[in-house]
């Protein structure tokens, strides 16, 4: 796209077990596009004959316009992106970043901000807490980790910002005190959650049943592609056929075949590569946070980036 | 229901009791008290323990709906006139928490000014569980003077405070809650336009 920027891998540091946060800085020199608190980029990463393109969320203070810098936790079962930077990317390798986008938009009419992190969700936050510091708003993070070796930031982040900073370590039989947490706050409040889809679903499921407003209520699905049955797609226009890997998501395979579709997330939430079905004998899997359970049930729309196709033909708008 | 299709206007699709709420306060004025006696069947005796009503009569409209609101059984306060219920609703606000769920109705002018102070206390308007009752008349801003003046029917109009003849232009600013009021005849004094109805 004509907005991505060239940037150099300046720095790479270990933050946790298993947690590498990447400095990256623009060839081209100059202030970089600003950003808000819990805005995420595309990295196209050319890993062999294949580039991926995954979605991480800025860590860094917004105030900094010379630098990005994410944090990628190793997957376990790495579809590629977090074993190609704990593994294979090294300071000077140049990155194609997309320009930032925010779908986590802090409320700044908020009285107060409460975020909840698990795990490698503690990235956008740390962007947040720059800003909500410095505008002198009043905020408290409480963290939920496996063990205190592998929270990301903790440390850095108690220094920084002391007591408005609660870790909750499993390892430690520490729990995040949800019902308590949502039950005596300030009206107001609002409250942002990312992790887990498990951690994410107890976060917002507390707060409505004790009377939080969707309005309060923001939460942050990441989620990579699941993987599946291979499949081929059509496309309307040209009548091309694509194939799908078991590990490729459809925009991939689109992209891979030199069709650039739109996209923002990559993630399912944002909407933003809604694709009509022109014709459809078997079943989309439905993957992503975009649709309703109507439109997924009519499967007029396809999201492209986390969904998935079986059965016989399959055709696209494209 | 106003007939108009402005698109800054806000909507108000009606008063539903928010079941998970764990406090509700209710702010009526003048024939709002309607929208809550109209769904007196869903308020049980969880919810009323759990209420707050405010209200304020709007003149001779208001008459009579004192008694039926305090039979409902939740707590009850009725304020002289509107400056001194937003004061009472600004205090409520003030001590509480979040899950306590803010009910407005009545007339377009006071739903705006409420939620004036919702607003202050970091409440989304969209959280705001609102009916429109009672007068369709405008609560309007010169622009000029910035004066505000309530219960327009008319446009154009004299301003209240300036006495600019006012054209009332389709344009609602929650922030003021009033619709914005524009000089006619700032060209030619005097070629004013014979004053039409306002949405009633």
């Amino acid at each position: 796209m004509s907005d991505d920027l060239q940037m150099r891998v300046t720095a790479l540091h270990d933050e946790a077990a298993g947690v590498r946060r990447v400095r990256l800085e623009p060839v081209a020199g100059g202030p970089l596009p600003a950003f808000s608190g819990g805005a995420h980029v595309v990295v196209a990463m050319q890993d062999g004959t294949v580039t991926r393109r995954n979605p991480y969320s800025l860590c860094c203070d917004p105030d900094d316009r010379t630098g990005y810098e994410i944090a990628v936790a190793r997957a376990a079962a790495s579809r590629g992106g977090s074993a190609y930077i704990h593994e294979r990317l090294g300071i000077g390798d140049v990155l194609t970043v997309g320009a930032p986008t925010n779908l986590f938009q802090p409320d700044w009419r908020a009285k107060k901000h409460i975020l909840v992190a698990g795990g490698i969700g503690i990235t956008p936050f740390v962007a947040m807490m720059a800003q909500f510091a410095r505008a002198g708003l009043a905020f408290e993070l409480h963290y939920a980790v496996r063990s205190r070796a592998a929270a990301a930031f903790a440390g850095v982040l108690q220094d920084r910002y002391g007591p408005r900073v609660k870790i909750y370590a499993a390892d430690e039989g520490a729990r995040l005190p949800l019902a308590a947490l949502v039950g005596n706050q300030p009206l107001g409040t609002h409250l942002y959650t990312c992790g887990p889809e498990r951690l994410m679903d107890a976060v917002l499921e507390t707060a409505r049943q004790a009377g939080w407003p969707d309005q309060a209520l923001h939460s942050e699905h990441f989620m990579a592609p699941p993987p599946g049955d291979p499949f081929t797609v059509t496309l309307a226009g040209s009548g091309r056929e694509v194939a799908v890997g078991p590990d490729q998501s459809l925009l991939e395979a689109l992209e891979a075949a030199g069709i650039n579709p739109r996209y923002l997330c990559r993630g399912g939430v944002c909407g933003e590569c809604a694709t009509k079905v022109v014709e459809l004998r078997g079943t989309i899997l439905h993957g992503d946070h975009f649709l309703t359970p109507e439109e997924r049930a009519e499967s007029r729309t396809i999201m492209i980036c986390m969904s998935r196709f079986t059965g016989d033909r399959l055709v696209l708008d494209l | 229901m106003q007939m108009t299709a402005i698109r800054s206007r806000p909507v108000y699709p009606g008063l539903a009791i928010a079941a998970l709420a764990r406090r509700h306060i209710f702010a009526l004025e003048g024939e709002g008290a309607g929208a809550l006696l109209d769904i007196a069947g869903d308020l049980t005796p969880e919810v009323l323990r759990r209420s707050q009503i405010l209200y304020v009569a709007r003149g001779s409209l208001g008459v009579g709906h004192h008694g039926a609101l305090q039979t409902l059984g939740a707590a009850f306060w009725a304020a002289p006139t509107v400056q001194p219920l937003l004061g009472r609703l600004d205090v409520e606000l003030s001590r509480s928490h979040m899950g306590t769920r803010l009910y407005l109705a009545g007339t377009e002018g006071f739903i705006g000014q409420a939620m004036q102070v919702a607003a202050a206390h970091g409440i989304d308007p969209a959280s705001v569980i609102t009916e429109h009752r009672g007068s369709l008349a405008c609560r309007v801003q010169c622009v000029h003077c910035k004066g505000v003046t309530e219960g327009v029917t008319t446009s154009p109009y004299p301003c209240s405070h300036c006495g600019l003849n006012l054209y009332v232009r389709d344009h609602y600013s929650r922030r003021l809650a009033a619709f914005q009021g524009v000089n006619i005849d700032a060209e030619e004094p005097g070629a004013v336009p014979p004053p039409e109805e306002l949405y009633l």
